[in-house]
């Protein structure tokens, strides 16, 4: 009886044969915490009679999600985190590199095989480069940053294949809110999410990414795509001279569940107040008037996302009914973008664009609603309240629909400008 | 204790909205609970009420303040149908006692509930409903009083063991 990828990480992390459902206490390869979540879990770690955290070299440290310091509470917590790295030592990107998730990815902090943990369910992303990441509470952080392991069980996995070619103007953000429409917000509880099939072979990193960051959104622990040409091209750069491991899922691995999706006849997606599995074709809520569109955060902050919003703009103009806040996730992915010009034809179009950071998609720094407005967001989640008032609505959709929308100021096929 | 009913996909933004997580005193916390979601429950929740809930509780943010916020509101049980895995081990570490229960719908919200984790029964309006087992592992930290506690004895783990469920 084979083994499937998740599987297979923990039994060469563990050194025997570990199946899912069991409960292992496994080593930590790397740890990420940031500024919402960091204070507590280090806190936990004094707590628990921590003084040393296990290995300063496996702990990343950056602050995103209120950057820079949107109130003087958040300032304190980034100056105790501060203080705290230096004292042990620890790497600190500070808010210089951008949104967590895509800064580990960047900076080769996840590799295949590893085991990877940050206190954000977003962590989840890291999947894309074939490890096994998941988002863990602040006092499994504190556990974490005092012993360098944490007790999982293993999850099950749903094979996810997915095949054939995406039309023009559709991509991985409309797949995985149309999986996450099928599977459900709570479809995936426990599991791993394992991504296959032609359609993510030739997919690139950008879109792994963006696959792998709602997992979540289903309650998976995990979303994961098997490493290969892609995975290696990726790291390579980032990370010279480092081992990537070989790994595949088993060909009888035993899923707790199959599912297989063909993106043919795909069309884009919109996930509608108040749940991300509320997923619907754009056509039937075409139409809906905007009032705000946000284009960034983990799930679509990077170039390839600015790059095809800037498609469907061309050299036209955003609504002025409409304000559109652009955010790339990273410092490297925002001079991408700046040196292709697309900063500048954003600017031109009406948007703001802001510093790297998790911008809107939180509600916690900037860009939140007043009740009864509309947001368009590229981000993750369209729980009420997400982005201020808890009396606003949230859609989600792909940076190709936002685009096309905020250029005519209701929600848009982006076939169809 | 008294059941405040909720329903399905009750997730962590929900429960404690992202402007207040500069915050992480739970006392603190809790005068933001459910904060423009259920501010019938924040202005009325008493030490002790217990929170019923449908399928994929604290799904979303893994946001630890949402169990601090419960906790500061003096609510030590959730019993759902089901929950979210991060809100399940925050809420284990935290000290707070999440209860699987498959189905809460003949749970009436204001009704008084009695809990029995020896007898694995939840008792509200003369009807016993049943609650699964806790997992053995997550078990060991509620005895200890959550992970904090768990851990503080603890100079090293052995790394690699592992039990089944």
């Amino acid at each position: 009886m084979g083994t499937t990828l998740v599987e297979k990480i923990f039994s060469s992390r563990c050194g025997r044969e570990v199946r899912a459902g069991e409960v292992v206490m496994a080593p930590v390869d790397r740890a990420m915490v940031h500024d919402i979540t960091g204070p507590l879990a280090v806190r936990v770690f004094k707590e628990m009679g921590g003084e040393k955290v296990f290995d300063p070299a496996r702990i990343v440290m950056l602050f995103d999600h209120q950057v820079p310091a949107d109130s003087v509470p958040a300032a304190e917590n980034q100056q105790f985190m501060r203080v705290f790295a230096r004292e042990q030592e620890i790497h600190n990107y500070d808010l210089r590199e951008g949104v967590c998730h895509q800064v580990l990815m960047e900076k080769g902090h996840a590799a295949p095989g590893e085991i990877v943990v940050g206190s954000d369910s977003h962590t989840c992303t890291y999947g894309a480069a074939g490890a096994f990441a998941t988002g863990i509470g602040s006092t499994d952080m504190g556990f974490v940053l005092k012993f360098g392991a944490l007790y999982f069980r293993v999850p099950e996995s749903i094979r996810v294949e997915v095949t054939g070619a995406f039309a023009p103007r559709v991509g991985a953000k409309d797949l995985i809110l149309s999986i996450a429409g099928d599977i459900g917000a709570g479809g995936a509880t426990y599991q791993a999410l394992e991504f296959c099939g032609e359609t993510i072979k030739t997919m690139p990193m950008a879109g792994r990414m963006t696959c792998c960051n709602m997992a979540i959104e289903m309650g998976a622990k995990a979303g994961i795509v098997p490493p290969d040409a892609v995975t290696r091209d990726y790291l390579q750069a980032r990370r010279p001279g480092a081992e990537i491991a070989d790994l595949a899922p088993d060909l009888d691995a035993v899923y707790a569940d199959r599912r297989t999706y063909d993106v043919t006849d795909l069309v884009p997606q919109v996930a509608v107040p108040h749940n991300v599995d509320h997923v619907v074709d754009v056509d039937e809520v075409a139409g809906t008037s905007i009032d705000q569109v946000f284009i960034g955060s983990c799930t679509n902050g990077r170039y390839e996302d600015f790059a095809e919003a800037a498609e469907v703009l061309g050299d036209r103009t955003f609504s002025d009914e409409v304000r559109v806040i652009v955010v790339p996730a990273s410092k490297e992915e925002y001079l991408k973008t700046l040196r292709a010009g697309l900063v500048e034809r954003f600017v031109e179009a009406g948007a703001l664009v802001e510093a790297p950071c998790c911008g809107p998609c939180m509600g916690g720094a900037f860009g939140l609603l007043a009740p009864g407005e509309v947001s368009l967001s590229t981000s993750n989640r369209n729980f009420r309240g997400r982005q201020g008032s808890t009396e606003a609505e949230v859609y989600l959709c792909s940076p190709a629909t936002a685009a096309a929308s905020a250029i005519t100021g209701a929600i848009t096929d982006p076939r169809e400008v | 204790m008294r059941i405040w009913k909720f329903g399905d996909d009750i997730d962590t933004d929900a429960i404690i909205p992202g402007r207040f997580l500069t915050e992480y005193e739970p006392e603190k916390l809790a005068a933001h609970v459910f904060e423009g979601t259920r501010d019938d429950c924040r202005a009325g929740v008493q030490p002790g009420d217990i929170i019923v809930a449908g399928k994929n509780f604290g799904c979303g943010s893994s946001r630890e303040h949402a169990p601090l916020a419960l906790l500061g509101a003096g609510v030590k049980v959730v019993v759902a149908e089901s929950f979210a895995r991060i809100f399940y081990r925050n809420a284990v570490n935290t000290g707070i006692l999440p209860l699987v229960c498959h189905d809460t719908g003949g749970l009436v919200e204001g009704h008084e509930a009695t809990v029995d984790i020896e007898k694995g029964v939840l008792t509200s309006d003369c009807i016993d409903y049943p609650i699964e087992p806790v997992p053995p592992f997550m078990q060991a930290i509620i005895d200890a009083g959550g992970l904090v506690e768990y851990a503080k004895e603890m100079k090293e783990v052995e790394l690699c063991t592992g039990s089944q469920r």
